[in-house]
């Protein structure tokens, strides 16, 4: 059997030698049926006999034995004998053989989900964490982490304090796997606060200097976890940022597997925090003899480590590897000192000199790989290196990669007033363009252009002729755009062509290929396992739904409970700016039309706004710029309330607007939507939305879009206090993983029994999303017409009554222009708003129209309107009755409160007031803000 | 497997990492010789745990049948099988003590009928148990306790004599055959604990002993240490294993006494033609003696000749390993000794440049060469009568090389 032959024919005699007593004799029985039984299910069954007797003999390695045995025998059949004997062994008196018993359930989970659940182990499980050996907790724990990670939803280990203390004590005893198997699960755990959060991590931090590294780098993702929940300032935040950099530095002295594997860690941890390791720059020193995959990663490390103080030490050792056999190993450490050079500026001269003594080298790679980064520090540092061009010159002909011919063509065209001969450089380039790749033939032309606006004399014919080759001879679409583009841009505007292609260009920054944020945050959550050895997220390489539940850090607990507005930075991303990403190399110089300017437009008037630039953009210098686009471009936050408004004063003319026929509307009026959250913000999520009410329920009508290049899975929304209690009915209901580019609609019911609290504006609303990638942050002002409910319609007495009773300090007046309606078809529209008009009478030629309106919180507005045939302006009167009780509703100190309900409901009582109702009616609000105290003094009793 | 065969062990470039990914399976792998051992999982697995895994494996097969060759591995199948049963239960590994396994898995096979309910209670909690790794009832006559303080300096130097990188990587090696269960406690010239105690009584004698004591950057321990006492005191006690396993292991980086010096004269000659000269200086009490001293100064791979001379020790001149290697058998402290090669070369075409690997040395001196040194070790056996004086102890310090290189 263990050289590969099937003897599965030997079944039943091998069955018949199970009741042995001979427990080696016995251990290879086991091993057989767990190899045969899948293939021989009905024989198996004669097995299971023998297992059940097997559970009840007197020796404990004999039951846990026969217990882990069956587990492995995935066949349905046994399975269900296997309960019986499973539930004794969890009750066990032996730990052996309740530890078995534990894994057992996870393996019978593994087979059969449904019928674990059933049987209740799952609670048997959880019990024995509370066990008083600790490898059966360890196991218990190992079992429910493996359950529940294939259950994202359900809450198997909902550890709280005290599980969590058990947990603890727990991992002081057990040995060295279980506490690994203890580890992994904490890090799993939320503490409540920060201080939970340092207790545990005190428990943990001996475990640092475990002798298995293993339990070593749990350690670490636990203390990493959990730094997150603790302030900055704190002493022992300090202490603990000392206390992980010995036991990381110790992890390279393991093999070298391991140091991979720590290596890989560690390179997420320096970009996390770089604090740790800023001192520890020459443990990252390359060994002569380090295998090949620790050497490149540990030349990563040291580049994210340079900086000023340490950056002769580095240069020193650079040059050292930059003559090493690896080539691989080689091109990195020369790309390294490029990289160096750009970080830290100080040392950029010495890079370059660096540099340039490789170059003396004359070893082909090397040289080429060192004309690439050089052509980066160009970028970087501007007209300051510029002597150096004519040694690169000399070693053109060398040059036989495109990604640094490429690069050389770049300095050339970039410069190609100083270079004497540029034009016969480029045109020994320009004999082999065919042959050349992509990457050679865009830089090419780019460069060739560049040259003509330089040069415009000598090198006319080569310009003709280049375009002529990219825009007719090519097959290659991204290059006949350029070409095109380039033509057209010449022919029509010389001028503006120079303005476009010689632009000044962007600096490029120093941070290089940086993992993204939030992908860094949950790969600190993996610290320790595959995920953080590919850096790449779970779900990129496990089968299937299995293990991809998302974990994020737990956000840093704030120090007041003050609203999260969407301008604190979310949770785990660095504060301040990101740097910005330059993406590897092989892309950086070219693709420019990459950018969506669709198919050649065949007519001259190409050069238009919209092509310059997009042609700004590219020439620009290629993707840095386009990557960087998203990053300099500031969310348009402030045009979200703009648009807002706009939209209100737009519904207004829509409300009042004549064509669109009277009484039409069903419903109350909806504002279009509009975009809540912009994509840029909310990594490449964006929401827009709209409220509704609809037959006396409210709505949010969401449109979600998914603009990343990620799935997105795992909605959920939550409202933050409001004035109204507005408040999601039913969760977010996203059926669907949402994939790249996909959009969907939702509605999402609400009602209004939420906590109230006082917002400012008064119809603010704080919304938080929350998906698989993130939780999501923004505001918005919902149409206060929303919350007029459908019973608003006052009895004509009661009204009169009211309205006499009312002061007149509480009176606000509104002004609505160009509404050319008439009273009539003003009633019905607001009815449909459910805004009711009680009365009407006609004084002097105008119609008064007196209406009512009540809140969802019980509170009535009342109002009077005076139309004027002729003239298509309103005059609104606002009494407003309810105010002091809404004033007592909404207590907040000092607040200014009703001022700012009074106008606003005189916003949504309009449909939308805004533009027209605040320009001309101004001053009259405030005098009413002034005389605010005495209604707020004046009890009035509301009518209900 | 089939694909981890063909992608990985018959790759023919160098492997890349040992961690593969075909096929959404990863495929760790371990390396012994020319046996793979490969660990397979589809999951996101602890790659840490995984690795610790395969080394303890390895461990545990050479406890049960020494080297571990593919004959070994062929005429041991069944036990390796019953061992993987033991340790890994579904893929998490249980209990991986040599130790305690020997206690069930013998290679004879248990007669489980001669065994008393007593005994296999007692295997059973023992391997569950708080103290997996000692079983109860183990008795002396004598009870003697070795101490071993194994250490390797790790040297990085550049031609110009200047320390790159050094460090000690040390080990604290003890052999125990006591009886009962003793509790041991374990004491060195750590600073910490020294300025500690220097706090506690007369401010001279922590100066006195502040001069000897030396900062360890980091250490671990055996998983018999109890992590939470060091944590809180900085005192290391345990309950030993029987028999040999390794205490603790510490590193610094800081006074490190570097036993040798090794000076570098490399002068290219014409094209075909390399002057090498080394000097290597002992800096250690003249009254110690160093052992095994070997000097590996390679050459390029175009050696066509070399001629040697060397004041003492024998050097030849390895083609096959492309380098010189110069052997002495002893030397004492604060003495120099020089070589001096030619080294013939053919001409070549190859543009290339030799890439210069760095001459390494290797050694063994028998003083602890970051100057840690063992102040106490203290047994204490409640059950059994015999006081800490009973105790034969012995300490022994042997310093090695690590990879200890000089740049030419």
């Amino acid at each position: 059997m263990t050289v590969g032959k099937d003897v599965s024919a030997l079944f039943p005699d091998v069955v018949n030698c199970m009741q042995t007593d001979n427990l080696e004799l016995k251990k290879l029985v086991y091993l057989y049926l767990m190899n045969y039984a899948k293939s021989q299910p009905d024989m198996a069954i004669m097995a299971v006999n023998t297992f059940v007797k097997d559970c009840e003999d007197p020796n404990p390695l004999i039951r846990a034995l026969a217990v882990r045995t069956m587990g492995c025998i995935r066949v349905d059949k046994i399975t269900e004998y296997l309960c019986e004997p499973l539930r004794k062994c969890l009750k066990d008196e032996d730990p052996y053989v309740r530890k078995t018993a534990a894994v057992c359930v996870a393996k019978l989970h593994d087979i059969n989900a449904q019928l674990v659940e059933d049987q209740g182990f799952l609670d048997t499980l959880k019990d024995l964490i509370s066990d008083s050996n600790p490898m059966v907790v360890a196991n218990a724990v190992a079992a429910l982490s493996e359950i529940a990670e294939s259950h994202p939803s359900s809450n198997l280990l909902d550890l709280n304090p005290q599980s969590i203390n058990k947990l603890l004590t727990a991992l002081n005893e057990c040995t060295e796997w279980g506490q690994i198997f203890i580890l992994d699960c904490l890090a799993n755990y939320t503490p409540k606060d920060d201080r939970e959060a340092q207790s545990i991590c005190e428990r943990v931090t001996p475990r640092l200097s475990h002798a298995n590294s293993a339990v070593v780098l749990s350690a670490v993702k636990v203390l990493m976890k959990f730094m997150e929940m603790l302030s900055k300032d704190l002493d022992y935040y300090g202490t603990l940022l000392k206390k992980l950099a010995p036991p990381l530095v110790t992890l390279l002295s393991a093999e070298p597997e391991l140091q991979y594997v720590a290596l890989r860690n560690i390179n997420l941890i320096v970009q996390k925090r770089p604090e740790i390791l800023k001192h520890e720059m020459k443990v990252f020193f390359v060994k002569y003899n380090d295998p090949i995959y620790v050497k490149l990663e540990k030349l990563d490390i040291m580049i994210r480590l340079a900086s000023q103080a340490n950056i002769a030490q580095v240069l020193a050792e650079l040059k050292e590897y930059a003559t090493e056999v690896d080539v691989d190993f080689v091109r990195k450490a020369v790309r390294a000192i490029g990289r160096c050079a750009i970080k830290v500026e100080q040392s950029a001269e010495r890079c370059v000199s660096t540099l340039l003594d490789l170059i003396q080298t004359k070893v082909n790679y090397v040289v080429q790989e060192a004309i690439v980064v050089i052509k980066d520090i160009f970028r970087k540092y501007p007209n300051k290196y510029e002597s150096v061009i004519a040694t690169l010159c000399e070693n053109l002909d060398s040059l036989d990669e495109p990604e640094a011919r490429a690069a050389m063509i770049w300095i050339v065209g970039e410069y190609a007033e100083r270079i004497d001969n540029a034009d016969e450089l480029l045109e020994s380039f320009l004999e082999g363009f065919h042959d050349e790749s992509t990457q050679v033939q865009l830089q090419l032309l780019t460069a060739i252009v560049k040259l003509f606006l330089k040069k415009p004399t000598e090198t006319q014919e080569l310009v003709q002729q280049v375009l002529s080759l990219a825009t007719q001879d090519s097959d290659n679409p991204d290059l006949r755009d350029r070409g095109y583009i380039y033509w057209r841009l010449l022919s029509t505007d010389p001028v503006a062509a120079k303005e476009v292609v010689l632009a000044e260009k962007p600096l490029i920054s120093e941070e290089t290929d940086l993992i993204e944020p939030t992908l860094l945050d949950e790969l600190i959550c993996y610290i320790g396992t595959l995920a953080s050895v590919y850096h790449k997220p779970p779900s990129a390489f496990v089968e299937g739904g299995r293990g991809v539940v998302h974990k994020s850090l737990p956000p840093r607990t704030a120090s007041s409970e003050s609203t999260e507005s969407p301008e604190t930075a979310p949770a785990g991303a660095p504060s301040g700016e990101q740097p910005d990403v330059i993406p590897t190399q092989g892309d950086l110089l070219g693709d420019l039309l990459n950018l969506d300017l669709g198919p050649p437009v065949s007519g001259p008037p190409l050069a238009t706004t919209s092509v310059q630039m997009g042609a700004v953009d590219l020439l620009g210098g290629g993707l840095d710029s386009l990557i960087g686009g998203p990053n300099f471009v500031a969310p348009p936050a402030a045009a979200v309330p703009a648009n807002l408004g706009a939209s209100m004063g737009s519904g207004l003319s829509d409300l009042f607007d004549l064509t669109s026929g009277v009484g039409t509307l069903s419903g109350s009026y909806v504002v279009p939507k509009a975009v809540w959250l912009p994509a840029m913000k909310a990594k490449g999520l964006e929401i827009s939305g709209t409220f509704t009410r609809q037959v006396g329920s409210i709505s949010m009508d969401l449109q979600l879009t998914n603009k990343a290049l990620q799935v997105m899975t795992d909605f959920a929304i939550q409202f933050n206090r409001n004035s109204f209690g507005l408040a999601p009915a039913a969760p977010l209901q996203v059926h669907a993983p949402l994939s790249p580019n996909q959009t969907v609609e939702i509605s999402l019911p609400l009602n209004t029994v939420g906590s109230v609290m006082k917002m400012e504006p008064l119809n603010n609303l704080q919304v938080a999303v929350k998906n698989n990638i993130d939780v999501f942050y923004f505001s918005t002002l919902y149409p206060l017409h929303i919350l007029f409910v459908e019973d608003g319609k006052m009895d004509r007495q009661m009204f009169l009554a009211t309205w006499k009773d009312i002061p007149n300090e509480n009176e606000a007046q509104f002004q609505i222009r160009d509404c050319p309606l008439n009273a009539e078809a003003v009633s019905s529209r607001l009815q449909g708003s459910n805004i009711f008009t009680v009365a009407k009478r006609n004084v002097e030629a105008q119609d008064m129209l007196y209406q009512s309106l009540k809140l969802t919180n019980g509170i009535w507005v009342l109002a009077e309107l005076r139309i004027q045939p002729g003239n298509p302006s309103f005059t609104v009167r606002l009494p407003a009755p309810a105010l002091p009780a809404l004033g007592c509703l909404l207590p907040c100190a000092g607040q200014p409160l009703l001022p700012s309900l009074l106008p606003r409901a005189g916003v949504s009582l309009m449909g939308a007031l805004a533009q027209l109702g605040w320009g001309p009616s101004e001053p009259d609000v405030n005098e009413h803000q002034n005389s605010e105290p005495s209604f707020q003094l004046s009890p009035i009793r509301l009518p209900r | 497997v089939d694909a981890f065969r063909v992608n990985v062990i018959h790759a023919r470039q160098q492997v890349r990492s040992p961690v593969t990914n075909i096929a959404r399976t990863s495929f760790f792998h371990v390396k012994r010789s020319n046996i793979w051992l490969a660990a397979v999982t589809k999951q996101n697995v602890n790659a840490a745990m995984v690795f610790e895994f395969l080394y303890k494996m390895c461990d545990v097969m050479t406890a049960y049948f020494g080297k571990i060759s593919e004959e070994n591995i062929k005429n041991n199948f069944v036990l390796i099988y019953e061992l993987l049963d033991e340790i890994l239960d579904f893929g998490y590994p249980q209990n991986s003590e040599t130790g305690a396994l020997k206690t069930f898995i013998t290679q004879q096979g248990i007669k489980s009928q001669h065994q008393t309910k007593e005994e296999q209670s007692q295997i059973t909690s023992q391997v569950t148990g708080q103290i997996g790794w000692r079983r109860e009832g183990i008795k002396y006559r004598r009870n003697e306790l070795f101490l071993d303080v194994l250490e390797s300096v790790n040297l990085l130097m550049s031609p110009q004599g200047q320390v790159l990188s050094a460090h000690v990587s040390g080990r604290v090696v003890m052999k125990s055959y006591l009886s009962g269960m003793p509790e041991c406690k374990f004491g060195m010239n750590d600073k910490i604990v020294i300025e500690k105690q220097g706090k506690g009584t007369a401010d001279e004698t922590g100066k006195r002993s502040g001069k000897q004591s030396i900062a360890i950057d980091d250490c671990t321990f055996h998983q018999c240490v109890r992590l939470s006492k060091f944590d809180s005191e900085r005192s290391i006690s345990f309950i030993p294993p029987d028999g040999e396993f390794e205490l603790m292991r510490y590193r610094t980086t800081k006074d490190i006494i570097l036993p040798f010096r090794v000076i570098p004269l490399v002068r290219e000659v014409g094209r075909t033609k390399l002057e090498v000269k080394v000097v290597i200086k002992s800096n250690f009490k003249p009254s110690l003696l160093a052992q095994k001293i070997e000097v590996r100064i390679p050459t390029p791979l175009n050696t066509s000749g070399v001629q040697v001379i060397c004041m003492k020790g024998k050097a030849k001149y390895k083609a096959s390993e492309n380098a010189i290697v110069w052997k002495i058998k002893r030397m004492a402290g604060m003495k120099e000794s020089q070589i001096s090669a030619e080294i013939e070369l053919l001409p070549t075409n190859d543009k290339k440049k030799w890439a210069r690997p760095p001459i390494s040395m290797n050694f063994e001196v028998p003083f602890a060469p970051s100057g840690l040194k063992v102040r106490y070790l203290k047994v204490f056996e409640p059950k059994l009568n015999y006081s800490d004086h009973d105790v034969i102890k012995w300490v022994r310090y042997i310093g090695r090389s690590g990879i200890y290189e000089t740049r030419c």
